[in-house]
């Protein structure tokens, strides 16, 4: 039986044939996709983007939240005398913003709507589809799929970076998923070992073969280790733990600095249903303190980076009875790197008025978050518009070039 | 290879260390068909949670969450942190299933029982996306277990109209758009998720014989099915669509709406020949190899059909076949498998896995099958785990599996002797010469035995 799910499948792999499919190419790592850089973020459990990019600018927000700290009275930073940045954020990101390589899409959201659920507004979110198809019948990822168009990609080409491999880059086009947390706890005898019991199984081989290659003395972060191989299990690489680095980003920027040309990890922690001042100090200084891992690890090479901070979902637009913020719609997505074209808010902004609210209390999603993502592929990897809105995103109309790159 | 030995590895979590060897496995299909027929005394011995507590336990946590909205500004505080707990706690439900699950696999004696509910589990996937229904995705697997050596009529019908199942593929959203409710309260109208699966995943198959049209009458004839976190199962015919629907060319139900017309269309779907051909196929693919042999697939839905249904003649063809019991070993074996069969051949068992306590089973077992790609009842979608080898073989994934190889060492404070032995009593006819040559120049004993439980040889079955 024909379904939505297999149509998908069938219109993708008929553009990959003409694409050269990674999984029919043998390894290029000569024809590297370009030099511009993509890192995307997810913000799981729900940021709220009134909170982040305060509208201080409309009246009504202080009326919606009472109880909040709102504007550059109570420490936000103003933006561009409407909008403000959360105070946490204010120390390490005004200065990105100031350069120009911070921005915001506000009143955004995914085409996910109504039942406000974390999970499948996640899967939305990641498979990078619309409400038409039913989210658990998707299982591969809108960074996949990109990665399915791109000449020359390699399984090198996009990191899933953390402990669980990101949806948004499951599929069919070969990738790489590590964490750096990840070690092999063998003396260098047992690694020589491992690779002679897994010489003849490919699966096994394969995969061996990058797991060491990853956790070699010299591609860990304190990697100076130039004694003898110990006899003891080698130490887990305490040394990422810096503070104010993050080490997901840290390991991203070392991936994006060689071969690498995208990178996707998660942040989670922004559920804030209870005493969001203090609920937000974690989640927001852990994205504050990966922005500016990638910038100073990337080097010379943020300046061909963009990153997306996309979340699933908004936040009420009013406080509720807890000091907190219930599963909303509309929010906002954070873009940084030295491709972006920053210091702006983007977005029409649809007001917060009762009548201007989503079913009476979110955020009005005047734009769907897909399409910022399909101008950046578009921007960065020259991904044609009908791929975009056919295969990587089905269904998306971009509507207008937001215009954010540099 | 002898039939003990194979049977061990297809159908069970290899074999248990012996006085000298590994313990004999299963003498032959009979006696594990007898196994199997007879009493289910690790369920007794371990009893899970039951539907009736897991609805108590969503209450209590619904009510825990009401406390905080509710409570004055005085009791905030105190409402706050009984949430909290409350919340530590439903997380504590799903550790203690993984834990009890994990001490009757190592325990089975042969296993079969046990690797046959979680084939059943995952054939019925359900997952908690709130934390007030953990409780509920505990028992949902607990009601299926004494129906797995029944008939795939009562499997199929607990399954689906479980509170768990309902919440899970949206049942729980789904009203007549006709229905006296609907109008009296526009607004919420027709949900086809568990029509679809039910027919997709659960029953025909995706390459079954049904159309868009059967998904949406079935869903039609569903409406009325209702449950909660803290609510049992209940038909509510004021939810159900009006008229009789046809679904694979009979018509079923009328009015008044009847809970007996959605059991006689689930009976239909089970007995459907295309519900026998995908059953023996998933079966076949779970437990023999990626792509079985069509002779096996046909043997296996031809016992079914022959039987109406019950499942035990299809194990015997499983059990029995000369293709189901050919010495290759192309799978890879799932994460909670791999725990528990090299558990097994560490010497434990199952009281002693019980006795662990959180840490221990956070550590052992929870968070390094999350690294392996299996976070414990928490699946990507309805379709349950993959199959395909190369789907829990990526460089991350076999990190997982070297590294806890050689943590649970270190955590239960063992010290095994003789490497060598362990790698015989582990792997028998299947230590290859490769694995048997590198054992014993591994620098340390620690490191030696990890190699056996990171092998191929022991990861594949």
């Amino acid at each position: 039986m024909l379904t939505r799910r297999f149509l998908l499948k069938g219109a993708l792999l008929a553009g990959c044939s003409a694409a050269a499919h990674p999984l029919m190419n043998a390894v290029t790592f000569a024809a590297v996709p370009g030099d511009r850089r993509l890192v995307v973020i997810i913000l799981r459990g729900g940021m709220d983007g009134l909170d982040i990019v305060q509208p201080h600018g409309d009246p009504m927000l202080a009326q919606l939240r009472p109880g909040f700290a709102i504007g550059p009275a109570a420490g936000a930073a103003d933006l561009d005398g409407f909008f403000g940045l959360h105070p946490l954020l204010v120390p390490k990101l005004m200065p990105m913003w100031a350069a120009g390589e911070l921005g915001f899409a506000q009143a955004v959201s995914t085409p996910y709507r109504d039942k406000r659920s974390h999970f499948d507004g996640q899967d939305m979110l990641e498979a990078g589809t619309g409400m038409d198809v039913p989210v658990s019948r998707i299982r591969d990822g809108w960074l996949n799929r990109l990665l399915q168009t791109l000449p020359g990609a390699t399984a090198e080409t996009a990191y899933s970076v953390g402990e669980e491999e990101l949806r948004i880059l499951s599929g069919a086009a070969p990738t790489m998923s590590w964490t750096p947390e990840a070690w092999l706890g063998l003396s260098s005898q047992g690694r020589r070992l491992l690779e002679s019991i897994y010489h003849d199984d490919p699966l096994f081989r394969d995969a061996a073969e990058d797991a060491l290659r990853m956790t070699a003395p010299e591609a860990q972060m304190d990697g100076d280790d130039s004694a003898p191989a110990p006899r003891r299990r080698p130490a887990k690489p305490e040394g990422v733990k810096v503070p104010g680095r993050d080490p997901l980003a840290a390991f991203a920027a070392e991936r994006l600095r060689g071969a690498a040309r995208i990178a996707a990890f998660s942040l989670t922690g922004w559920d804030t249903h209870r005493s969001q001042a203090n609920a937000l100090r974690r989640p927001a200084e852990q994205l504050a303190a990966a922005l500016t891992t990638l910038k100073t690890e990337l080097g010379p090479v943020w300046g061909e980076t963009l990153v997306l901070a996309m979340t699933e979902f908004g936040r009420t637009a009013r406080q509720n009875g807890s000091a907190g913020t219930d599963h909303g719609t509309g929010g906002a997505m954070v873009m940084a790197g030295g491709a972006l074209k920053g210091g702006k808010v983007y977005g029409r902004w649809p007001g917060l008025a009762e009548a201007d609210l989503y079913a009476g209390r979110d955020l009005m999603p005047t734009a769907d978050s897909r399409a910022y993502a399909a101008w950046a592929l578009a921007g960065l990897f020259g991904t044609p518009r009908d791929a975009l809105e056919r295969a990587i995103f089905p269904g998306l109309e971009m509507g207008a070039d937001p215009r954010f790159l540099a | 290879m002898e039939f003990s030995q194979l049977a061990q590895v297809r159908f069970g979590f290899g074999p248990a260390p012996g006085k000298p060897g590994p313990a004999p496995g299963p003498a032959d299909a009979e006696t594990m068909l007898a196994t199997l027929a007879g009493p289910d005394d690790l369920a007794a011995r371990w009893p899970g949670m039951t539907t009736e507590q897991a609805l108590a336990e969503g209450r209590a946590f619904q009510e825990a969450r009401k406390a905080t909205r509710n409570a004055s500004p005085a009791e905030a505080e105190a409402a706050e942190a009984a949430l909290t707990a409350k919340k530590q706690h439903m997380a504590g439900l799903l550790r203690d299933n993984l834990q009890l699950s994990l001490a009757r696999a190592v325990e089975a004696p042969d296993g079969f029982r046990e690797r046959l509910w979680a084939f059943w589990r995952d054939h019925f996937t359900v997952l908690a996306k709130r934390r007030q229904d953990v409780g509920l995705s505990c028992a949902h697997g607990e009601a299926l277990r004494p129906h797995i050596t029944g008939n795939f009529k009562t499997l199929l019908r607990v399954a689906e109209t479980h509170p768990m199942m309902l919440i899970y593929l949206d049942q729980t959203f789904s009203i007549g758009p006709n229905s006296r409710r609907a109008q009296k309260r526009p607004g919420r109208g027709l949900n086809e998720n568990l029509a679809r699966e039910v027919m997709e995943l659960h029953t025909l198959g995706v390459g079954g014989r049904y159309s868009q049209a059967d998904v949406r009458q079935l869903a039609e004839l569903f409406t009325g099915m209702q449950a909660d976190s803290g609510e049992d199962f209940t038909f509510a015919p004021n939810l159900a669509e009006p008229g009789a629907e046809t679904v694979l060319g009979k018509s079923y139900g009328g009015d008044p709406a009847r809970l007996e017309d959605i059991h006689a269309v689930l009976d239909a779907l089970a007995l459907h020949p295309d519900t026998a051909r995908h059953l023996a196929w998933k079966l076949a693919v779970h437990f023999v190899a990626p792509d079985p042999d069509p002779a096996l697939v046909n043997a296996m839905a031809e016992a079914y059909a022959a039987a109406g249904g019950e499942l035990m003649p299809v194990y015997r063809v499983l059990l029995t076949h000369p293709a189901a019991l050919r010495p290759q070993f192309a799978k890879v074996r799932q994460p909670f498998d791999h725990v528990a069969t090299g558990l097994r051949a560490l010497g434990l068992d199952g009281a002693a896995v019980m006795a662990w306590d959180e840490r221990m089973i956070r550590a052992l077992a929870l968070a390094p099958m999350r690294a392996m790609g299996q976070s414990w009842l928490v699946t990507d979608g309805p379709d349950g785990w993959p199959e395909a080898e190369a789907e829990w073989i990526s460089a991350q994934q076999l990190a997982a599996r070297i590294n806890w190889a050689m943590r649970v060492q270190t955590l239960l404070g063992l010290r095994l002797a003789d490497p060598t032995a362990f790698a015989e009593a582990a792997l028998g006819p299947r230590l290859s010469p490769a694995l048997a040559q590198a054992v014993p120049r591994a620098e340390t004993r620690a490191e030696a035995v990890a190699l056996v439980l990171a092998s191929v040889e022991f990861t594949r079955r």
